[in-house]
């Protein structure tokens, strides 16, 4: 971990702010790092962080503050620009054409010419050397949309080197890596440094940053809190500058304190066993915190309604469960078999986490079992209902309930108002002779926008004038009916603000206690082992293994997750 | 419900009322490479539509038509359907009812007579709006490269039918006259109206306005065919079997238009003629879309492309009346391009209440 | 026999393969190419009208191309900088080009129905081989799809074109500008499309009303059966084209009525829609311009 021994600043931001419409993405951003350096900047979902990366890159043009590249003075330039500067961006969603090749993804804009005619042969020579060069892998003919994501990542960076990139800017990269990839990465970025680049590193997922960053700035509400050296700093330092309030960690690393199961949900650590924090924390906690205790996490709550939950009751493992799939098998956009011969039962009063790296059949295996997608083979059976052809429809009335991976799409019609989203699935229950009672979905609406605590609370208004977290909590107040039997819930706090993920968080738990079983499909590790009973891991289109939730860890499931385990 | 008058304003009233002016600056321009004075023939056009009885009852008789296609268009879009075969499915409507007029007994009586050319008139358009429905349903067909061949097949059909076999009345193109299904005139009741065509099919025309208005934005029916037409994937997850709606949307598209096919056949003519159609079903899709798809604003668009239509008679004289075919590409043109910009010149008004500080990413 | 099927067939073809060229480039850059109907009317419109006041059916080739680029670019501009839905576009433009061609008829040539007779390439009608490949839009016209293919599968511009039309986004994070080629790709296929009316103007020597008579939307699907790829495109205009010659051999020999002939074409496009348009991808980013 070398530092920034030359003093050139590769990158001087200050004062900058950035606003789209009403939002305020960056107020007094700043952020300065040195040539040479693997710089990373964090935040909570929501801080400014992306923002203030794109900024840089020239994707937006600040409403204020000063932006310096190498001492030049570049506020307001294009990507255009920045690339022919070396600058290089490698974004959280990749930018890559799937029907071209690698060559061609990489040449795009710069391509190679041999008098007027682009030359092909060249490109993928060019590369060829390219690759050599720079240690990272690729075969520069094979079309982008065969390769996993961890070689379309590589890809990326070799788009950002090829045009002479000497600052690299990666937003997120971490989050669609399995563990083993993300050890790769830290060894490309390392040895692109080495060959002279400096690396700004945006990201949320503070246990990766220690090892391999040289210093730390940290973003909260749009603004620059701290800048920090990463040797002389801790993650319950950065973690406390990144929420604004006291954070004690334990011995293991653990958020103990007000609000620590969110805290520990948005700075990316596992909420996990900790009996003699707990018991520590317990004696002395001020009377209106949170605590997290042992084994799993339950909350106990001392606010004004002095809700005090009981334990989770261990679900009740019978041989009746409330979902059981058998040998199912289901056919993908690019595989017969994206979902293998799996099995599974879910208990009632059971939430099952399904982990896993996105794209070895979790969407399939949800939509065949909400019944978006028909399954090749296998059963699945609801409180002894065989389902398996059953329409959407039927499958609703049968007590299936699903929250979409994503609202936009699946989850919502966004132009429709809250009230009309909400009986989105049961419109014939509010109708009478063909028509929609306005009169009954209006007192339904009403009366869900209380409970889930929508805001703003006006049914008429179109959902698409509301927040990620209030649009996403729509979703759920429609999906999580009185008398539902079986929740697939897929990514159900992606994109969603802190304070929205602790109530969804709520009423899943809520939803076990009142004997449901669900089924949680997620991307964030840490949110599968906050809420899960058991932990079951998919990995091309099977599922590798089932484990309860006492054994189920970040070290125990990453080899799982890429097929590394037998 | 401030926000739902100000969404109808933003995305209903202002793009139209630009487009118009757009289409008024054009229509100058136009006039003047004619060599005449666009006042002159303005003033010419709203003399010859609305200072006159028969102008009005002209414009009445052409807006019926286009009301009937308008809300054909405009079903259709709301299911998220381009429903570009009104034409064909308004001359298959008036097939049917002049051809059933013909096989009905001379004597029948209008009040059932007309009901039941009625029906077949919806049968007729309906069947020919099934087939772009099925080849969307079934095998993913975009409908609107469908419903234009569907066009010229129909088209071509209906004139072997009525030259090749023995419809036809010799030396036209026309079936016999029929009376017993004849839908009496306006000037029948309001003398005032003699010599136009405006007939009691206007009626109809409001009902049907009316209807589609309730079914639409009232009825369970018309709560999932919206749906489906604005996200077609969070209906298929809330049970809507998205590919029937698209099936029934198309027919019922299909058997408004051909509806339309009565105002000729039943109510003016009293027999089919090939080629009667003249574009209404293309004009239809205009009506849609400068009354953005809702029932009222088809009637007053409607009414508007009648004025046209007639206007380009009267001023036949001074400027030809293909100008007018012209203005109403340029005006579904501007109204295609106003909608967007006008949304886009208002984004600056905030949208959210949300709080700053939980910006959300999506 | 078989000879002058196959010089029919070829001749049918021609308006097709200009017409699916431009409407292969088009949509591969992601905009929706319903007008090509009204590129190839305004393209025979405007070499009738080149070639009756200049005397030269070459000038007339000129004027006709540049009829169907001010068509293109004003598609281009309503639907990429203004972000008009592309489908309403294009039938605005075909409306208002079938307007416009009768306007100035009327205003040219005081007629509601036809031109006089212009100087044009190649026999009128049934003309034979030799007058065929004296016609030098023939020739071009065979040419169109192999030089298109070398455009988009060799060129930057054709390499940028489809990124543009699969993942703009892609392309406008490197700095190519999505517009830019969009437009260039439209507007090139409005003056590709106008060959093809070019053509039948010519070729018949006059303009009469409407005489595209819906080749454009053939052509169009001609494009979906070829899997938005020149060659294969081309192959399903001469397929198409093929089953007219036929028909219309058949039809002399009064087998089928003239309307059942004239039919054809457009129930053929049906069955391969039905049949074909499931398995075929478009380029992703068609119709969108959002970018």
């Amino acid at each position: 971990m070398s530092g920034a021994a030359s003093g050139v600043i590769a990158v001087r931001m200050r004062g900058v702010a950035k606003h789209f419409g009403p939002v305020v993405a960056n107020r007094d951003a700043s952020l300065e790092v040195g040539a040479g350096e693997i710089h990373a900047v964090v935040g909570e979902n929501g801080a400014g962080k992306s923002t203030l990366l794109r900024v840089l890159s020239g994707m937006f043009a600040p409403d204020a503050g000063t932006v310096e590249v190498f001492g030049k003075d570049v506020a307001g330039w294009t990507t255009a620009d920045a690339i022919a500067a070396g600058v290089g961006m490698v974004h959280q969603h990749f930018m890559l054409v799937p029907t071209l090749t690698v060559a061609e993804n990489v040449v795009l804009g710069r391509e190679p010419m041999s008098g007027m005619t682009y030359d092909r042969a060249l490109a993928e020579r060019e590369l060829e050397a390219l690759s050599q060069t720079t240690g990272l892998a690729c075969v520069p003919s094979r079309l982008v949309s065969e390769l996993s994501v961890g070689e379309a990542q590589r890809v990326e960076i070799l788009k950002t080197l090829y045009r002479g990139a000497k600052l690299l800017i990666l937003d997120e990269p971490t989050a669609v890596l399995s563990p083993p990839e993300v050890d790769e990465l830290w060894r490309v970025l390392r040895t692109v440094r080495d060959a002279g680049a400096t690396i700004v590193l945006v990201t949320h997922k503070l246990d990766e940053l220690m090892e391999v960053t040289d210093r730390i700035t940290v973003m909260r509400h749009g603004a620059t809190v701290m800048e920090l050296r990463t040797s002389e700093t801790s993650p319950a330092a950065i973690a406390t500058a990144m929420v604004g309030r006291a954070v004690r960690l334990d011995a293991s690393g653990m958020p103990v304190g007000s609000g620590s199961a969110a805290v520990a949900e948005a700075i990316g650590l596992a909420v996990g066993e900790n009996d003699d924090a707990a018991a520590a924390g317990a004696a002395g906690a001020p009377p209106d915190s949170i605590i997290v205790s042992s084994a799993r996490d339950r909350i106990t709550r001392n606010i004004p309604a002095a809700i005090i939950s009981s334990p989770a009751p261990t679900p009740t493992y019978t041989d009746a469960p409330r979902l059981r799939v058998t040998a199912l098998t289901v056919a993908g956009p690019r595989s017969p078999r994206a979902v293998d011969g799996i099995s599974l039962s879910i208990a009632p009063g059971e939430i099952l986490g399904l982990a896993g790296v996105e794209g070895n059949g979790q969407t399939e295996l949800v939509e065949a079992i909400a019944g978006l997608r028909a399954a090749t083979g296998g059963t699945i059976v609801v409180d002894g209902t065989d389902v398996t052809r059953f329409p959407i429809g039927k499958r609703l009335a049968h007590g299936i309930t699903h929250i979409p991976e994503d609202r936009h799409t699946r989850g919502l019609v966004l132009d429709y108002s809250i009230a009309d989203n909400l009986i989105l699935g049961r419109q014939t229950q509010f109708s009478s002779s063909g028509a929609i009672n306005r009169a009954r979905t209006l007192a339904f609406a009403v009366d869900r926008i209380k409970a889930f605590d929508i805001r703003p609370a006006d049914p008429s208004l179109p959902a698409r004038a509301l927040s990620g977290g209030n649009q996403q909590k729509i979703v759920v107040a429609r999906e999580m009916p009185p008398d539902f039997r079986v929740l697939l819930a897929a990514q159900p706090t992606r994109g969603v603000d802190v304070g929205a993920i602790e109530f969804i968080h709520d009423q899943l738990r809520a939803a076990r206690r009142a004997g449901k079983a669900i089924l949680l499909v997620s991307a964030e590790l840490h949110e599968i082992l906050a809420l899960s009973d058991r932990v079951a891991v998919m990995y091309r289109g099977k599922i590798v293994t089932v484990m309860p939730r006492a054994t189920a860890s970040e070290d125990v499931l990453g080899p799982w997750m890429t097929g590394a385990a037998s | 419900m401030s926000a739902s008058i100000t969404a109808a304003i933003e995305d209903g009233v202002l793009p139209t009322l630009t487009a118009l002016l757009v289409a008024l600056v054009a229509g100058d321009l136009l006039i003047l490479s004619y060599g005449q004075s666009p006042g002159e023939v303005w003033r010419l056009m709203l003399s010859g539509t609305w200072g006159n009885a028969y102008g009005i009852g002209q414009v009445l008789y052409k807006a019926t038509t286009l009301v009937f296609t308008g809300l054909s268009v405009a079903i259709g879009l709301r299911a998220g359907l381009f429903n570009i075969g009104a034409e064909s499915q308004l001359a298959a409507g008036g097939f049917c009812a002049g051809a059933l007029g013909l096989l009905l007994p001379a004597g029948s009586t209008p009040w059932v007579a007309i009901p039941m050319c009625l029906v077949a008139a919806m049968i007729g358009g309906g069947l020919v709006g099934l087939v772009p429905g099925v080849l969307r349903a079934r095998f993913g067909a975009h409908e609107v490269i469908a419903t234009i061949m569907l066009n010229f097949i129909v088209l071509a059909f209906l004139n072997w039918a009525i030259s090749a076999t023995g419809l036809a009345v010799p030396e036209t193109l026309h079936t016999p006259v029929v009376t017993s299904s004849a839908i009496p005139r306006l000037s029948a009741y309001l003398p005032v109206f003699h010599g136009s065509a405006a007939n009691g099919t206007i009626l109809l025309a409001l009902l049907a306005a009316v209807v589609a208005a309730w079914m639409l934005f009232r009825s369970r029916f018309g709560y999932e065919l919206r749906a489906v037409g604005l996200q077609p994937l969070a209906a298929e997850s809330g049970g809507i079997r998205v590919p029937r709606i698209w099936v029934m949307s198309m027919v019922l598209a299909g058997a408004v238009a051909g509806l339309g096919g009565t105002n000729f056949v039943l109510g003016y003519k009293n027999y089919f003629e090939d080629g009667f159609s003249g574009g209404a079903g293309f004009l239809g899709i205009a009506v849609a879309l400068v009354g953005r798809n809702n029932p009222f604003g088809v009637l007053l668009a409607a009414l508007f492309f009648a004025t046209l239509s007639q206007g380009g008679l009267a001023i036949h004289a001074l400027v030809p009346k293909q100008m007018v075919e012209v203005l109403e590409g340029i005006v579904i043109l501007a109204v295609a391009v106003s909608v967007p910009e006008v949304r886009r010149l208002l984004r600056a008004r905030p949208v959210r209440a949300a709080a700053t500080a939980a910006v959300s990413k999506r | 026999m078989l000879g002058l099927l196959l010089l029919q067939t070829l001749r049918i073809a021609i308006p097709y393969l200009f017409a699916a060229s431009g409407g292969v480039l088009a949509e591969r850059a992601g905009i929706v190419s319903l007008t090509l109907e009204g590129f190839m009317l305004s393209g025979a419109f405007c070499a009738t009208l080149g070639s009756f006041y200049f005397g030269s059916p070459w000038i007339g080739l000129l004027f006709g191309v540049a009829g169907g680029a001010v068509f293109g670019a004003l598609h281009a501009v309503a639907t990429i900088r203004f972000k008009a839905d592309q489908i309403v576009s294009a039938v605005a433009i075909n409306l208002m080009v079938v307007g416009l061609t009768r306007f100035f008829l009327r205003l040219a040539f005081d007629s509601s129905s036809n031109s006089p007779r212009v100087a044009g390439f190649g026999g009128d009608g049934n003309a034979g081989a030799l007058a065929t490949f004296a016609n030098p839009l023939v020739w071009l016209g065979i040419v169109v799809m192999p030089v298109l293919a070398w455009v988009i599968g060799r060129t930057r511009f054709g390499l940028r074109v489809r990124a543009v039309g699969e993942k703009p986004e892609a392309a406008t994070t490197l700095g190519v500008s999505v517009s830019r080629i969009r437009y260039g790709a439209v507007i090139t296929s409005g003056a590709l499309a106008a060959l093809g009316g070019v053509y039948l103007a010519l070729d018949q020597h006059q303009f009469t009303d409407q005489m595209t008579a819906g080749r454009g939307f053939i052509a169009l699907a001609a494009v979906i059966f070829g899997r938005w790829t020149p060659v294969r495109a081309g192959i399903a205009c001469l397929l198409f084209a093929f089953a007219e010659a036929v028909q219309i051999q058949v039809q002399g020999a009064g087998v089928l009525p003239s309307q059942f002939v004239s039919m054809i074409p457009y129930v053929l496009t049906l069955v391969a829609l039905a049949g074909v348009v499931g398995r075929a991808v478009p380029p992703a980013a068609l119709g969108r311009t959002e970018g």
